[in-house]
């Protein structure tokens, strides 16, 4: 036996004592689900970069870590204030999770309208088993990746938000996982799921967050359906703990005439991974994929995507910009492809990365895959360093250096943040950026971008 | 101008003569027994008379590509190769002495060379090419030798050169491409039969174009060339290469290593028209062009160029590639790659910026029509000390048809942060409106489409020396017969 | 010269023009005004002989021959000329190469030497200097980075090279300024002569100041609704297009 299945079996052992406290335990199917995934997995193994689309990612945190599962005492740690991402968060709805656990105590129901319905997936798993079933079912797939699988197995949070059709939420709702408040290391697998029927409109904002100083795994999925022409704003902020694995998995379905909005913005975590992969399934729909990464230490962000346009006169946008300082190391894959007879699909990529530190790296491979003649697509890249015009420019304007290089930094990002179109999140994620940058000088409100 | 009015004539006869090289040329060979085994390594050795060390090496390939599985990375899809059911050894009977003079080579062998156009003849010579000429595993023609000789320049086959400058040989072969490389390179490693050699001393102006033509001929043979080409300090050289091979239904492999390196201030300017016999309509037949071409710019301020224009064979599998050692150097690579019916390409190319201010430049056109698919695969990588790097890309891709494909994969690895790298790809069609206008000014369907390829590749047929650019604009009308209803 | 006779289109099955009778003499000017959505382009396309256009009835003779299934090549070899509304941009290809592949592709048709090199830098140095058009825009990539009026002279410019017997010029007036619009109609009153017929397809009057035509046809709703000469160009500046909105039943 080699040494990379004994890694994978004591892997797998160790969530074994949580496995019978998994909710849905007297579902037969979703026994059959877990099970079939943990076989999965364990097949598969941990992805390695001899796997083309983890070539420059190397999951080194699992392979040396040996995580424990959440336990009740883990998931009730003390939290003293909830540490929100949008401000005054008044009649905002909110979920919190704490070390992977729900806590309704820190929820708020917030001014939902009739139709939409969120909750727990532990509760959804009892009041509509079939409704749920009929979902994970489709979209966990034999094709899925090996975390995936992993996830499927060892699903034990997350939430589910349901839409029904013409509904529309004006307000965000934020979802709140706070990680980090253990002494040992733990894994937590959360599954979210976000439908939107025909018509309907929602914008739901995670924030992941590390408070403490512990290691942790947090392996979360979530499947998006957009129902025909739905709207579905979907950002995300990973602001996880200085030794937190982060590996999100994210999969939409883009019906006719509906719109998948997303923006990631990653300022945290020792090894960070968004994987999203977006179909659009019906002619006129649109995605705009887009984010930021902002990394230094010895922090490593991969961003990769795929866009799949399957049907003729689909669009889609993508904006990814980074800054990397110290150590620090980024990877974007971007994919757009294009398949028979998706004519008149219109495609475009951008990524752009701004190294601060010799030692940082950035890896980037976008890339086209076009089986269509009528289509419009192009993509661009690029690396470089702070414009030492610019700089110039600035301080013979009289602006301090170190101010000066927060600005260009925030203007460089700045292009990405444009691309947010929930004005409360532009500016919170806004916020998040200017608080990342050299403790020192934070901006002045004066010197902030509209 | 006046090309692409030769482009609209080429299509014209196209119509009735499809690929014009497909011709078959009947003369004596000798041929080494069919398959592949240490005998047959030490049996090409042995024909050429070679030193030990060289057996030693190609041996050492031998074995170790026994252990090699077949490169699967690349997108292009086609049945095992049987290595077993090809001859690995083909040379005209009459050049078995080797040809002292052109009076000595088989005068059918001038006629298939004066049928591919190649300026061997004496009365042909004005035009300044000095020409080596590989048909099957040999070479058997170099002109303009004694010219060249005047100024220090070595050109002849490789195998000449292990005889009368086997130092050079051995000091430089297999020091960009080793044997280890990959399962093609290495596999030419040990089978290779000829190939060219290119010595320019330092300081010296090559005076002239030098060109080499390679022609498959002989049934289920496999082609495996080298060449080497050494610029030393301050010289410059501009080499052309051209291959043609006859229509035959089986598919016939071609695996050649090219090694370019340049010292100080020596610049290498490559170029390729690459015509291999790309199949019928059906996909039947066609050469495998799978090829290992890499550059090393080993001295300071040297600049090695690529320059391509593949329009033949049934699968392309290359990318000529630069290692820029040297501070400050530059690589350059400029390809266009037209696949038609059902063509396979995979090419594109490397660019590893080890050295301070180094910099790069990749402008490559795609077009893909029929049922082809098409795949631009590059790296671009900037290591940590390369301060300074500076890379410019841009892909483009044209369609033609709804039934092809074109894939962009560049791969972009930057490790210091002095470097710029820039990346841009666009994917395109011609489009109605396009057509329709070209049409309305009086120009037929056909022509519009050369047209407008013509102007999609400028960039790139610019970058080809005279003699080469118009043959390239014809190429690009004829590959794209057929592709408009 | 030219003879529409009943004249019916479909695009998609619905039907854009609904009986079109014109007749131009040589020599003639004619003007087609209309509003938009009139069918003035989709008249234009399909005496040019552009796919995608459905001819349900009648012919279009010119020269007395019938054109209808025609190629657009064949149509430019026999003398028509259309220049386009929105011009359309090939990167890479200059405009010298684009001319002389069209004038010599004509020649080849008519049977005709093409020009060599020397002979074709002269006609197009003589046409440019005559138009008033810089040399340079000869060298530069068809119609890339064009500005609006740029594109609008280069037509006007291979017109002059390609010596048609009818030109259509379909909006050649839309997006540019006056001045622009004065240099682009001093170039089509150069090219007016006895044996060359000119369509002019426009939405305004005020290119008429400038050109002034023989006859001038209102067409709305798919059909010539009244024909007149320049007065009722005048007329339609000051009423506008109202009167026929009604008449489309």
């Amino acid at each position: 036996m080699t040494t990379e299945s004994t890694n994978i079996k004591t892997f797998v052992e160790s969530f074994d004592p949580a496995r019978s406290g998994l909710p849905g335990a007297g579902l037969g199917w979703l026994k059959a689900l877990r099970e079939d995934g943990i076989e999965r997995f364990e097949a598969l193994g941990l992805p390695t970069p001899k796997l083309e689309a983890w070539k420059y990612t190397r999951l080194k945190p699992l392979e040396d870590t040996r995580y424990q599962p959440v336990t009740d005492e883990d998931g009730m740690a003390a939290l003293d204030t909830v540490p929100s991402l949008l401000p005054d968060p008044g009649g905002r709805p909110r979920l919190v999770f704490v070390n992977g656990w729900m806590r309704p105590n820190f929820w708020i129901d917030g001014d939902l309208p009739d139709g939409v319905h969120l909750e727990g997936l532990r509760d959804v798993l009892e009041t509509r088993p079939d409704w749920i079933r009929e979902r994970l079912g489709t979209l966990a797939g034999e094709d899925a990746s090996s975390l995936v699988q992993l996830n499927t197995a060892m699903m034990d949070t997350g939430f589910v938000l349901r839409v029904e059709d013409g509904v529309r939420v004006e307000t965000p709702i934020e979802v709140i996982f706070v990680g980090g408040l253990t002494a040992r290391p733990v894994a937590y697998s959360p599954r979210n799921l976000i439908v939107l029927g025909k018509g309907a409109e929602a914008t739901v904002v995670k924030y992941h967050v590390g408070l403490g100083a512990g290691a942790y795994l947090a392996n979360s999925v979530s499947d998006i359906e957009v129902g025909p022409g739905a709207l579905l704003r979907h950002y995300k902020v990973q602001a996880e703990a200085k030794e937190a694995t982060h590996i999100h998995t994210i999969r939409a379905r883009v019906a006719r005439d509906a719109t998948y909005e997303s923006f990631s913005l990653s300022i945290g975590g020792r090894l960070s991974r968004n994987e999203v992969s977006v179909r659009l399934e019906g002619e006129g729909a649109h995605c705009a994929l887009n984010g930021a990464y902002l990394m230094r230490g010895s922090e490593h962000c991969d961003n990769t995507t795929v866009i799949d346009h399957l049907v003729p006169h689909t669009t889609c946008r993508e904006v990814f910009k980074g800054v990397l300082d110290d150590e620090s190391r980024a990877v974007f894959v971007g994919r757009i492809v294009v398949h028979k007879d998706a004519q008149k699909t219109d495609g475009y990529q951008l990524c752009k990365t701004l190294l601060l530190s010799t030692g940082a790296e950035i890896d980037a491979k976008p890339e086209l895959e076009i089986y269509a003649d009528d289509v419009k697509c192009s993509h661009g890249a690029a690396t470089g360093q702070l414009d030492e015009t610019a700089l110039f420019y600035l301080r013979s304007r009289g602006v301090p250096e170190a101010l000066a290089r927060n600005l260009l930094v925030q203007s460089f990002i700045g292009e990405a943040l444009e691309e947010i179109s929930d004005e409360v999140v532009r500016q919170a994620i806004t916020d998040q950026v200017v608080h990342w940058l050299p403790a020192a000088c934070y901006l002045a409100e004066e010197w902030r971008a509209e | 101008m006046v090309a692409s009015i030769d482009t609209v004539q080429q299509v014209k006869e196209l119509t009735e003569e499809k690929y014009k090289y497909g011709f078959f040329t009947d003369i004596e060979s000798e041929t080494a027994p069919k398959g592949l085994n240490e005998d047959i390594v030490r049996f090409i050795s042995a024909k050429k008379n070679e030193p030990e060390w060289l057996l030693e090496w190609r041996l050492k390939a031998y074995r170790y590509w026994l252990t090699m599985p077949e490169p699967k990375w690349s997108k292009v899809f086609h049945e095992p190769i049987d290595y077993q059911d090809a001859y690995y050894y083909s040379a005209p009977k009459s050049a078995a002495d080797g040809p002292q003079s052109l009076d000595e080579i088989d005068p059918q062998l001038l006629e298939t060379y004066e049928k591919l156009g190649i300026p061997l003849k004496e009365q042909e010579r004005l035009s300044g090419v000095a020409v080596d000429a590989v048909f099957d595993s040999v070479s058997v023609a170099t002109t303009f030798k004694a010219k060249l000789g005047e100024v220090g320049v070595i050109f002849c086959p490789i195998s000449e050169a292990l005889e009368s400058c086997p130092d050079l040989v051995k000091k430089y072969l297999g020091t960009v491409v080793p044997y280890t490389d990959n399962k093609h390179a290495t596999l030419n490693s040990a089978v290779f039969t000829d190939g060219s050699f290119v010595y320019i001393p330092p300081g010296v102006r090559c005076p002239m174009e030098l060109s080499t033509y390679f022609r498959i001929n002989a049934a289920n043979t496999g082609q495996f060339e080298r060449t080497l080409i050494i610029a030393d300090k301050g010289s410059y050289v501009s080499y052309l290469e051209g291959c043609t091979a006859p229509m035959r239904d089986e598919h016939q492999l071609h695996a050649a290593v090219v090694e370019l390196i340049a010292l100080d201030d020596a610049e290498i300017k490559y170029s390729t028209i690459q015509n291999w016999y790309p199949g019928d309509e059906n996909g039947r037949g066609g050469i495998f062009n799978f090829v290992t071409k890499r550059g090393h710019c080993r001295g300071r301020n040297s600049k090695i160029s690529w320059t391509q224009v593949e329009t033949g064979a049934a699968i392309t599998w290359k990318y000529p590639s630069c290692i820029l050692k040297g501070d400050n150097s530059v690589g350059e690579f400029y390809s266009i790659a037209i696949t038609n019916n059902y063509q396979q390409a995979d090419t594109g190319t490397k660019m590893i910026h080890l050295g301070k201010n180094t910099s790069s430049r990749i402008i490559s056109k795609g077009i893909s029509a029929g049922r082809a698919n098409q795949t631009y695969r590059g790296l671009v990588r900037i290591s940590p000390k390369a301060k300074g790097a500076r890379n410019f890309t841009q892909c483009d891709s044209l369609l033609i048809g709804d039934r092809c494909g074109a894939h962009t994969v560049p791969y972009i690895e930057c490790k210091n942060k002095s470097a710029i790298v820039e990346h841009e790809a666009t994917t395109s069609t011609i489009s109605e409106d396009q057509l329709f206008y070209l049409r309305q000014r009086g120009i037929p369907p056909e022509e519009a489409v050369a047209l407008v390829v013509n102007g999609f590749c400028r960039e790139v047929l610019q970058q080809l020396p005279m003699e080469f650019a118009v043959e390239a604009q014809k190429l690009v009308g004829i590959s794209l017969e057929g592709s408009v209803g | 010269m030219l003879e529409i006779k009943n004249l019916h289109v479909s695009v998609d099955g619905k039907a854009i023009l609904k009986g079109i009778d014109l007749s131009v003499q040589p020599g003639e000017i004619h003007a087609i005004m209309g509003p938009n959505g009139s069918g003035k382009s989709t008249l234009s396309h399909v005496i040019a002989g552009r796919d995608g256009y459905e001819i349900t009835g009648g012919r279009i003779i010119y020269q007395g021959e019938d054109m209808t299934g025609m190629a657009p090549e064949i149509r430019a070899a026999k003398g028509i000329f259309l220049a386009f509304q929105y011009p359309v941009e090939i990167p890479g290809v200059a405009n010298t190469t684009f001319l002389k592949e069209a004038l010599n592709a004509i020649c080849r048709y008519h049977g005709k030497d093409e020009l060599d090199a020397m002979q074709f830098v002269k006609v197009m140095r003589e046409k440019t200097k005559e138009l008033g058009i810089p040399e340079d825009m000869l060298k530069r990539a068809v119609n890339v980075g064009f500005s609006g009026g740029e594109k609008k002279r280069n037509e006007i410019l291979q017109m002059a090279i390609l010596n048609p017997t009818l030109a259509i010029l379909d909006e050649t007036d839309s997006g540019l300024d006056i001045d622009a619009m004065k240099i682009v109609a001093e170039g089509v009153n150069k090219l007016r002569a006895p044996e060359r017929s000119i369509l002019l397809i426009t939405h305004y009057q005020r290119l008429l100041d400038y050109i002034i035509p023989d006859k001038v046809h209102v067409l709305a709703h798919g059909r010539i609704q009244r024909s007149g000469d320049k007065k009722l160009a005048l007329e339609l500046e000051e009423k506008g297009y109202a009167e026929f909105g009604e008449a489309a039943a």
